[in-house]
């Protein structure tokens, strides 16, 4: 047999052995494997991508988180802000408040002794005229008596008015 | 290492039969001609190995020819269909049922009609010949190997879906991702590469697979299949069908009007289309070849280093020994290196026709 004289026989087996394995690879095996291998491909593809997504979820939700504690974070600053500038609004008004009443209660006290203080010095003015009129009465009652005694006498009752 | 062992026996076994018993001198004994005692013939060694023929060789001690017979199927008109084993021809030296393996001439090697004495008749031609011969059986074993390799792998994958590879699937998928990835879709583009993976992906591993087996040097491995000019012209003439049945309009034109290409080179003498048609048949011809002559040279090659062992031993049975040494070494290379080429010519084969593929269908890549 000629070694580059192709022999028929060969060539007819070749070709129905060659047809028949085609056929039954492609049905049987080829088939199978490639459907199989791209259907893990893209499952594998799915998978990642899920991963992948699931990541930039959780890091959007880590992100929302951060800005809610930020927000509570102002919202609570901002209220603490807020009481204490109310609380020393309070003392301020109290202080205030403190201050006018404290003034005011002064005041009344004040009127109060000068009403009190004028009371008495009537009071006194009308002791006063009372005893004069009362030395006055004594001293007209002695003056004829004695001359030194008049005197001693005067000065008496000026003493006793001294003392009053 | 099996096949060490394997080359081994085959040294030991077939040396007596070749010469370093037998020195020389011994050709020049008044053996009747008739009688072919053997003067070592190192092409004719070597051409045996890598032809086809009615039976398997396993080995020769001394004149004891050990072989696998393989069915011979003939029709001729006037006996009808026979089939029997090629032992009847007991290696080539009986007729049987006026057939017999013509020793020369024309038709050396195959079978032709003879008379009673054994003579070849002449004027009447051969007999239909649809034997299963050496080449045939391994590459229907090939075939087999093929089929029980992958159809049991497929129903795996469908049994275990999205689960990754074990055992024999995880050597095996590289490879047919390799032929998807590396060869299909960048040849043939992401559109159609599909359609083409059966066929890309028989043609790779039926050439591998004979390619590795013809390295083996022992029964079912050593047929030199895809060393077959019949076997590779059958692949080459199945990618220039389907390259042809495929291509689209823009293939044919660009065949008989092509783009690009000055006016005076297609009219009046149409030089372009006439290579370009050329070009059809060169393409899946320069497969067929390149695949036969690779492997057969590699065939060639390695025998080439058994067959000095044997010239040296006629000479003298120390040199013959001593030969013997650096030949298994080169034996050894050679096989690494055949293993080597086993890949890249399945790989050149389906990555070539791939191409062929992608080219007869233009608008895919531009």
């Amino acid at each position: 047999m000629g070694l580059v004289s192709p022999d028929y026989g060969t060539i007819f087996w070749m070709v129905l052995a060659f047809a028949i394995v085609f056929f039954l690879l492609r049905r049987f095996a080829w088939g199978p494997i490639l459907s199989m291998l791209h259907r893990r491909e893209q499952s594998i593809n799915e998978a990642l991508e899920a991963a992948q997504s699931a990541r930039t979820e959780m890091s959007k939700l880590k992100a929302g988180h951060e800005e809610l504690m930020e927000q509570s974070r102002a919202e609570r600053d901002n209220l603490l802000a807020e009481t204490r500038r109310i609380r020393e609004e309070i003392i301020e008004k109290a202080h205030v408040e403190a201050s006018a009443e404290s003034a005011r209660l002064l005041d009344l006290a004040k009127n109060q002794i000068r009403q009190e203080k004028n009371a008495a010095i009537n009071e006194i003015r009308q002791q006063v005229a009372d005893l004069s009129v009362g030395i006055a009465e004594k001293i007209l009652k002695r003056e004829l008596a004695d001359k030194r005694e008049q005197e001693s006498m005067i000065r008496d009752q000026l003493k006793d008015l001294k003392m009053n | 290492m099996r096949w060490i062992v394997a080359l081994a026996m085959f040294l030991l076994m077939a040396t007596p039969g070749y010469g370093i018993d037998e020195p020389l001198s011994d050709t020049t004994d008044n053996h009747p001609k008739g009688e072919r005692k053997e003067i070592f013939d190192p092409g004719d060694f070597i051409l045996q190995h890598v032809m086809d023929s009615y039976e398997w060789h396993v080995l020769t001690a001394g004149k004891t020819h050990v072989s696998i017979p393989l069915p011979v199927i003939l029709y001729t008109k006037e006996q009808g269909l026979n089939i029997f084993l090629s032992s009847r021809f007991h290696h080539g030296e009986a007729s049987y049922k006026g057939f017999a393996i013509a020793k020369e001439g024309k038709y050396q090697g195959k079978i032709v009609r003879v008379d009673e004495e054994g003579h070849q008749i002449a004027g009447i031609g051969r007999p239909v010949d649809l034997s299963i011969t050496k080449t045939v059986f391994a590459m229907l074993i090939s075939m087999l190997i093929i089929l029980l390799i992958f159809i049991p792998m497929a129903r795996k994958y469908l049994n275990s879906p999205n689960r990754a590879p074990t055992g024999f699937q995880s050597l095996v998928e590289p490879v047919i991702l390799f032929v998807r990835d590396d060869i299909a879709i960048p040849s043939i583009g992401h559109q159609r590469y599909e359609k083409f993976m059966p066929f890309l992906l028989t043609v790779f591993f039926f050439i591998l697979t004979n390619n590795l087996l013809g390295i083996i040097p022992i029964p079912p491995g050593g047929a030199n299949v895809t060393g077959n000019i019949a076997i590779t012209g059958v692949l080459a003439v199945a990618t220039f069908l389907v390259t042809t049945f495929t291509a689209d309009r823009n293939y044919w034109k660009h065949i008989f009007n092509a783009p690009g290409v000055p006016w005076w080179l297609k009219f009046p003498i149409p030089l372009m289309p006439f290579i370009e048609l050329l070009g059809i048949f060169t393409k899946p011809f320069s497969l067929c070849i390149r695949l036969f002559a690779n492997i057969l040279a590699g065939h060639f090659i390695m025998l080439s280093f058994i067959v000095i062992i044997f010239i040296f031993g006629q000479m003298n049975w120390i040199a013959g020994y001593g030969v013997s040494v650096l030949s298994v070494i080169f034996y050894v290379f050679m096989t690494l290196l055949e293993i080597l080429v086993s890949f890249i010519q399945a790989y050149v084969f389906t990555l070539l026709s791939a191409l062929y593929f992608g080219m007869a269908h233009e608008e895919a890549h531009a």
